[in-house]
């Protein structure tokens, strides 16, 4: 089966890190060392071959009981080539954050900012990484697996 | 002397009840009605009494009746006492500019001379100046002393839009003056009898931007900057409510209807029908006597007036509800770089025809 | 006049424009510094609709999710209905009858026209035009009353299913909406009359809210604002899905990326829009409406009612829900506002693991600050209205 021009051009580059590459349903993925995260981003958006310059979504996902726990999950699109690809990042409970990639895209600004809130993953080097969605003094990140679905939030005064 | 007094009060009773009794309540209907007409609705048709609902005409009474029993509130930290000025000083002005605006012509009946002006000032345009500018200081208190950021934005925005656009508004009618030779309002109505006099083909660009002038005096659409609702709520009047907020309502509409007034007198002939002289007029009445063909004319005449302040009404809200609204820096723009350098063009082109062909 | 200036004691005004302000429908609060009229600093803040989307999803069956598409951009709800099933039907790898398809382009076209028409005619409200929105809003609701003769709702639709649709086209359906276009029609052409040349609607939005072509890339717009940037981005016509390839339909595109050209490009969206509802229409094929897999797509009630094996498969996929394979999909339509993205993964059972939406006006409502930064304060209100910001689909 012949790997996506991306996948061969990634796995070229950035042998030791991609850890793992599938192309399920047609949607080409690379599961990458979290370290190398902006570094890889970079080279997708620059290189010649590639130009994903679209960061299109950015999200997590909690495979609770999993080692690495998260996994932050990017899309990118290439308007030039009309290509997409999805690059995942573990990110382990213990060391819960990674590197941003608001200096590669903005767009990934609050996106990031939506993570953090929800998941509670740490983005090194964000602007203004604050909650986005919730409000201050919101107890926990309620799409952890094992926040409970129907917890209940101590109710807080006006905000100054 | 004493018929002098009942004229007076006539007038004046005429006057207000026709402004306050009529126009101001009626406005609100018109206004309701016109736009739904304009953009394919109903309109307001729900009040009523029984069954009647009369095309919506009890709302105007039941607005009355919420408004008296809303709740009047003052901000916390507001100046109380400006608070409850502001409204006052932009309604007295709008009521007691119609005071100079000849509604009809003068007549001698039963030996009596009426003049159908309540104040047949010398100084009549400067008198609505004036008073008009009275109407600058109740906006911006309004504005200030509401201490809220949206009043206070609206507030400037409105005192920095009225004061430019009452010099332009000054300017441009001084090509009339000067062709008509006089501030009186009701001699320069009277020197309309003719049909091609009418102030609007001798001075057609004068209408145009006076008219302009006026409409953005009056901060309506689209010059209602000062209280655009999507920007600044409802700028200075942000925190009014109950009966204040209304009188800032009626303001409104009664200087619709003042400026109606003014243009009408100026520029539409005042309370003559093309064509028809007040000889012709009083001829035609005839039959009924010396006296009653005068009463009669002066109906006429009053009608014909108010005719034509109702058309000029309708003009405001058509294009009230046409046209969307300026941004603050384009309505200034409009203002001192078009109206006023066309005001002046359009003084020294008045003043140069008078000075070569009509000398 | 500097010394002047030097003396005179100046500060700047912050302000809170929402959550609750005439502009901020959808419920957003901008912090607006202002230095007189202009703004020195903007903040977003959003999240005030915010209702866990996600974790709703992730707490119900796959066919759960659907009630919450439609909350989403509750302006064209039928579009995140198809999203949600294309993206489900990905995962599961199912290929819908044709029928389906063109049935899903007629409502996802509906949708949009709808969508366009609300945002159009919102942003004339805004600027004072309240008679070019009154058009619209009536053209809407000729548009809605199709929608609704389709699925019997005008905004909670609820009408897509995985693999097939709730219901066939009605009868009459092509004969009615023929006849709404004509109107829709004569109203576009009357906004047009009223705002398109309208030298104060111009002033008010020409060289307002641009945005360079590479810079609104980076900042991740999509849909009618990315294509007044002058990016013939489009997903219908970057990755075909349904039968969008089958369509003869142009991509308008826009210069400079102002709110003028938002404009445009959204009011000739409107009409390439009717004109792909007519081709489907004119194309539509017959057959079935539903796959053939009783795994996935529920048995009609006829068969339940008389059938054991229908019975069955009715009991196991309405208590256990459907379980599509363990894996992960993306899945992007063009939504009214842009990409609509849908990334899901499934572990296995009969409940999403993760059901994530990208919403497309979210990085547009990020950019906001940028786009305002040394404007006037009355340019929020025509870039803000634009954008097509919707509460329910942004902070879901």
């Amino acid at each position: 089966m012949d790997a996506s021009v991306t996948l061969q051009r990634l796995t070229e580059r950035f042998g030791d890190s991609i850890l793992e590459t599938h192309s399920y349903r047609g949607d080409d993925t690379a599961v990458v060392k979290k370290e190398d995260i902006v570094a890889l981003c970079t080279f997708l958006r620059d290189d010649g071959k590639l130009l994903y310059n679209f960061m299109m979504d950015l999200t997590a996902v909690d495979y609770l009981g999993r080692e690495p726990r998260f996994e932050v999950v990017y899309h990118l699109y290439s308007l030039r080539y009309n290509r997409r690809v999805r690059i995942k990042a573990g990110v382990p409970e213990s060391d819960c954050s990674i590197d941003s990639i608001v200096p590669v895209w903005i767009a990934a600004d609050w996106f990031e900012r939506e993570v953090f809130d929800l998941y509670g993953i740490a983005f090194n080097g964000h602007p203004d990484l604050r909650r986005l969605l919730l409000y201050e003094g919101f107890e926990g990140h309620p799409l952890r697996k094992d926040y409970p679905v129907k917890k209940r939030q101590p109710l807080i005064g006006p905000i100054n | 002397m004493v018929a002098d007094l009942i004229e007076s009060v006539a007038k004046i009773v005429f006057i207000f009840s026709i402004n306050l009794g009529f126009f101001a309540p009626i406005l609100g209907w018109v206004e309701r009605k016109q736009s739904a007409v304009m953009q394919d609705r109903i309109g307001a048709n729900r009040a009523n009494i029984g069954k009647f609902t009369i095309i919506g005409l009890f709302h105007p009474i039941a607005d009355a009746v919420k408004v008296l029993t809303k709740e009047d509130f003052v901000p916390a930290g507001a100046n109380k006492f400006f608070h409850t000025l502001a409204p006052f000083i932009c309604l007295v002005p709008a009521i007691a500019t119609f005071s100079v605006i000849p509604f009809g012509g003068q007549y001698e009946l039963f030996g009596h001379h009426v003049n159908l002006v309540i104040a047949d000032l010398d100084v009549g345009i400067l008198f609505v100046f004036a008073l008009t500018s009275l109407a600058t200081f109740g906006v911006v208190l309004a504005g200030w002393s509401s201490r809220s950021n949206w009043s206070l934005l609206g507030g400037l925005r409105a005192s920095a839009q009225m004061l430019s656009y009452e010099v332009a508004m000054g300017l441009a009618i001084i090509g009339i003056i000067m062709v008509f030779g006089t501030l009186k309002l009701s001699e320069i109505g009277a020197m309309q009898e003719n049909f091609l006099h009418w102030g609007i083909f001798i001075q057609p660009l004068g209408f145009i931007l006076f008219f302009t002038c006026a409409v953005a005096e009056n901060k309506r659409v689209p010059f209602d900057v000062p209280e655009a609702e999507s920007e600044l709520v409802a700028g200075y009047f942000t925190e009014y409510s109950g009966l204040k907020f209304v009188m800032f309502w009626m303001s409104e509409f009664l200087e619709i209807v003042t400026i109606s007034g003014i243009l009408t007198t100026l520029f539409l002939g005042a309370w003559h029908i093309p064509f028809v002289t007040d000889a012709m007029l009083l001829s035609f009445f005839q039959f009924a006597g010396p006296n009653g063909a005068t009463i009669l004319a002066m109906l006429v005449n009053i009608a014909t007036f108010f005719a034509k302040v109702i058309f000029f009404i309708w003009l405001q809200m058509t294009i009230r509800w046409t046209l969307p609204r300026f941004r603050y820096d384009q309505v200034m723009r409009l203002c001192w770089k078009m109206i006023l350098p066309l005001s002046l063009i359009n003084i020294s082109i008045t003043g140069l025809v008078l000075l070569l062909w009509i000398k | 006049m500097s010394e002047i200036a030097k003396d005179l004691h100046t500060e700047h005004m912050v302000i809170n424009m929402g959550p609750s302000h005439p502009v901020t429908h959808g419920t957003v609060k901008f912090l607006v510094t202002l230095d007189g009229e202009t703004i020195e600093d903007l903040k977003v803040e959003i999240g005030y609709l915010h209702r866990g989307f996600e974790k709703m999803c992730e707490s119900g069956t796959w066919y759960q999710v659907f009630p919450y598409t439609d909350r989403l951009n509750y302006v064209s709800p039928l579009i995140n209905n198809v999203g949600y099933a294309l993206a489900v039907e990905k995962l599961i790898g199912i290929d819908v009858p044709e029928r389906c398809k063109y049935v899903r382009v007629i409502a996802c076209e509906l949708s949009r026209i709808a969508d366009h028409m609300t945002n159009v005619a919102a942003g004339g409200l805004e600027l004072g035009a309240f008679t070019a929105f009154l058009y619209f809003v009536e053209a809407r609701e000729l548009v809605w009353d199709l929608i609704e003769m389709l699925c019997g709702a005008r905004v909670t639709t609820n009408y897509v299913r995985i693999g097939g649709l709730k219901n066939d086209l009605p009868d009459g359906f092509k004969q009615k909406t023929l006849e709404v276009f004509k109107r829709c029609r004569v109203l576009w052409s009357d906004v047009n009359k009223l705002l398109t040349k309208n030298r104060v609607f111009i002033d008010r939005v020409r060289d307002v809210g641009t945005m360079p072509a590479e810079e609104a890339i980076a900042y991740g717009f999509t849909g009618p604002c990315l294509r007044a940037c002058g990016v013939p981005y489009d997903v219908r016509k970057a990755n075909p899905y349904l039968v969008y390839d089958r369509m003869d339909f142009e991509v308008p595109i826009g210069e400079t990326g102002d709110n003028f050209d938002k404009y445009l490009v959204r009011m000739e969206e409107i009409n390439q829009s009717m004109r792909i509802v007519e081709q489907a229409l004119e194309q539509l094929p017959g057959g079935p409406i539903n796959v053939d897999m009783p795994y996935y797509r529920w048995q009609s009630k006829d068969d339940i009612y008389n059938r054991i094996d229908s019975l069955i498969f009715h009991f196991k996929t309405v208590i256990e829900g459907i379980k599509p394979p363990p894996g992960e999909v993306y899945l992007a339509v063009e939504s009214g506002n842009g990409e609509l993205g849908f990334y899901l993964v499934s572990d296995g059972s009969g409940k999403p693991y993760k059901c994530r939406v990208r919403p497309p006006c979210f990085p547009l409502t990020a950019a906001m600050p940028r786009m305002m930064k040394g404007r006037l304060i009355a340019d929020i209100v025509p870039t803000f209205d634009m954008i097509n910001m919707i509460g329910g689909e942004c902070d879901r």
